[in-house]
């Protein structure tokens, strides 16, 4: 261990210069302080605690400790420097050699009994097999859950309240969100019932009777990334999903006009009851939601859903 | 006392040899090399926040009636996951600091990463042989992030639900097997309640567990190899100089972890982050605008949003847009990253050992590619709040989309092709320096002539 000058500072108090004792002194103030923020920090917390003065006495302890400590070391520990030689990466040509050579030796002894080494290599790879196995519990099967709701034939439309919607509710150009009674608030459910002036209306000639007294309902569930499309621009009859933007035009059967998606929020059809109910008169038209490989595999109710036109 | 301890562990481990060498290690002590200790910090004390939290957080999405201290939410039903988030923020003293402390450590803990991995990649520390270590550096920004977005939903307020709503929809766009893994990894069809404990194991196991190991490889690996450092006079490949470990770089890298913890510390007292009573409990039936997650996603967000509306069906099949910009674009640039020793060693065809580093100018297309790529994550990150700037400015959102669609893919060519020709401009200057100054002399006759001329 190499001694330097510092410990001969410290024995003979006389040969301190004035800088070292200003900076000791200073450290020490510093030292001092971080104390006194500790113990006002006990003194915050056995009062019942205060969240920004919990942060500031624990900055103001931390804070000056770490001054400390730095100008300790900047101002009075030696400025030092160490030089170490790098070993290279590679061993030395022997080490390398014999390393090698006892792999191989070990190689050799294995591979030359040829039926147990495969059996060996079999056996691991059937074990790695049968450990990928639990991870089928982690979740359900798929199977057709995604293609349907639990909007069924003549199920009541419901407000969040669970009161049923009846035809004169809603005046022309606002939005509720519905659902089916007996599931207000089911996520894949969730259903935007939108009243527009039924002459404006231009859904495609198979949905004409979808939309009772100007009535028209389609999934919540953004078709991009499964945000609930919840702004309306009632002026321009728009439908706006505020996590990516995508558009939809609610007149021609909410067909996305603007941003990232590409399907259009599939239509629930509707019918007014003989006591002014609104009522589905089925599921939707297509699978509702985001997209997913097997999205083309089957359809709600057997017809097409609408393209970006 | 401490002589006899080290003595203690001598006689049991021979202990003495590694740390003759040890404490004498040196360590150099440029700025740009406490990036990583900064991240380091940030990390120990999101372990030392964070187990605190985890004492009082249940993994739960059960349904309960809140009946706590904050009376906006009083009688409002929500998950007891987010229950108890709102008990540590009100009721459990100290609850609240340590819980802002937990997420500004873990904004700066991605930050620093981040800032130092760019500190290794403009200088060539990941060359030859360090391209190791740079795969392991890879995976840590990778898991941090992974740490941050769990960490962040467990909360299950209405803001990091949607957050996970749009993840679940991006593992679910993967072709052939998307619709199982969302499925399997989500415990079934959004919203699972057994995804919120699913979200504890992975942010404090799983995660923890690859983050540590990742960890200690990567400093074992640095240790074992040694620093870097920068060209100067003196300097070798074959030497490293710096101050040594005991006490002057202890002391030092102690003062930085401290300093650290302090800001930190201030920030979680002062500056509010995360009030999760404010954006209410998820409900899968409404959603906040406007909508932003941490900064480390917003790139992943930008992709989301900017993305055009293309979408393959064919046979039968669906591979849907979130696909693209949500799972292709920035696998793809994971990859370049990750890959990026290995691509370079194929570029420029240099497969020595590099212990000095360059600076950006020594390697103009490498640092072309560089700022490049920022300046792509840069824009993303912006596109992510292109609602934000659309109210902000007074325009429409489809402008404010449709210019940053351009930008987007135009200002990284601009920006790379501008730092490779200061690049070359820089190197080309070094290698023939323009005289600085002449040294005139008045003659005899009266004339003056110029007698020397001197470079830098």
């Amino acid at each position: 261990m190499d001694r330097r000058p510092r410990g001969d500072r410290r024995d003979h108090p006389s040969d301190r210069n004035h800088h070292v004792i200003g900076t000791e002194r200073r450290i020490a103030a510093l030292f001092i302080l971080s104390i006194l923020g500790s113990l006002a920090l006990v003194a915050v917390y056995a009062t019942g605690g205060q969240p920004q003065l919990e942060g500031v006495l624990l900055a103001v302890s931390l804070g000056t400790l770490g001054a400390a400590v730095i100008v300790w070391a900047l101002r009075l520990l030696p400025d030092e420097q160490v030089t170490d030689v790098r070993e290279p990466e590679p061993s030395p040509p022997a080490v390398r050699a014999a390393a090698t050579s006892a792999l191989e030796r070990g190689e050799a002894e294995l591979t030359g009994r040829r039926t147990l080494g495969r059996l060996l290599l079999g056996a691991l790879a059937a074990l790695a097999l049968v450990m990928f196995f639990p991870i089928r519990s982690l979740g359900p099967r798929p199977g057709r859950s995604m293609f349907h709701t639990e909007w069924e034939p003549d199920a009541f439309v419901v407000d969040r309240t669970g009161r049923r919607v009846r035809a004169g509710d809603l005046v022309t150009g606002s939005v509720v969100t519905a659902f089916p009674e007996g599931h207000v608030g089911s996520p894949v459910s969730q259903t935007l019932l939108i009243r527009v002036e039924p002459a404006l209306l231009r859904l495609p000639p198979d949905r004409a009777a979808w939309a009772p007294e100007g009535y028209v309902a389609f999934s919540k569930v953004c078709t991009h990334a499964g945000c609930p499309v919840g702004l309306y621009r009632a002026a321009a009859h728009q439908l706006l999903c505020p996590c990516h933007q995508s558009t939809f035009d609610v007149l021609r059967g909410a067909v996305p006009i603007f941003g990232p998606t590409t399907r259009a929020l599939p239509q629930l059809p509707l019918r007014i009851d003989a006591d002014g109910f609104l009522r589905a008169t089925g599921d939707f038209s297509a699978p509702v939601g985001p997209g997913f490989w097997e999205l083309s595999r089957g359809r709600t109710s057997g017809r097409q859903d609408l393209r970006p036109g | 006392m401490i002589r006899r301890l080290v003595l203690w562990l001598d006689d049991r481990l021979g202990a003495a040899s590694f740390a003759r060498r040890a404490l004498r290690k040196a360590f150099p002590d440029h700025w740009a090399f406490m990036l990583g200790e900064v991240a380091l910090y940030s990390y120990i004390l999101l372990v030392l926040t964070g187990v605190f939290l985890t004492f009082f957080y249940t993994a739960s999405g059960e349904d309960v009636v809140y009946q706590g201290s904050y009376a906006p939410l009083r009688g409002v039903r929500m998950s007891a996951a987010y229950a108890s988030v709102l008990r540590i923020s009100f009721e459990v003293r100290s609850g609240l600091v340590m819980r802002q402390i937990h997420h500004w450590a873990a904004l700066v803990f991605v930050a620093a990463i981040v800032a130092h991995a760019m500190r290794v990649f403009f200088t060539g520390a990941f060359r030859r042989p360090r391209e190791l270590n740079w795969l392991i550096g890879t995976s840590l920004v990778l898991l941090a992030m992974a740490a941050g977005f769990t960490g962040y939903s467990m909360p299950d307020d209405l803001l990091s639900g949607t957050g996970i709503r749009i993840a679940y929809s991006v593992l679910l766009s993967i072709p052939v097997v998307g619709t199982w893994a969302a499925y399997l990894f989500f415990g079934g069809e959004f919203p699972a309640p057994v995804t919120i404990g699913r979200l504890l194991a992975l942010h404090i196991m799983l995660l923890q567990g690859l983050i540590l190991a990742a960890l200690g490889l990567h400093l074992a690996i640095i240790w074992h190899q040694k620093h870097t450092q920068f060209r100067a006079p003196g300097r070798t490949e074959d030497t490293v100089t710096g101050s040594p470990l005991w006490p002057n770089y202890a002391m030092k890298s102690a003062g930085l972890g401290l300093a650290v913890f302090a800001v930190l510390s201030a920030l979680g007292g002062l500056v509010q982050i995360n009030p999760v009573w404010l954006y209410g409990p998820y409900d899968p039936t409404t959603v906040t605008s406007p909508a932003q997650p941490d900064w480390y996603i917003g790139w992943l967000e930008g992709a989301l949003r900017l993305f055009p509306n293309w979408e393959i069906r064919a046979f039968g099949h669906a591979v849907p847009e979130p696909f693209f910009p949500g799972v292709l674009v920035p696998g793809f640039l994971v990859a370049v990253y990750a890959l990026w020793p290995f691509i370079e060693q194929r570029v420029t065809g240099d497969r020595e050992v590099h212990h000095l580093l360059d600076r950006a100018r020594d390697a103009p297309r490498r640092s072309a590619v560089g700022v490049a790529t920022l300046t792509f994550v840069v824009l993303l990150t912006i596109a992510g709040s292109n609602d934000v700037l659309a109210r902000f400015f007074g325009v429409t959102v489809e402008s404010i989309t449709i210019l940053l669609r351009g930008v987007v893919l135009a200002a990284p060519v601009v920006a790379g092709w501008a730092t490779y020709t200061v690049c070359r401009e820089l190197k080309a200057r070094e290698a023939h320096p323009a005289p600085m100054w002449h040294e005139v002399h008045r003659g005899p006759g009266g004339g003056y002539v110029t007698t020397e001329e001197h470079g830098e």
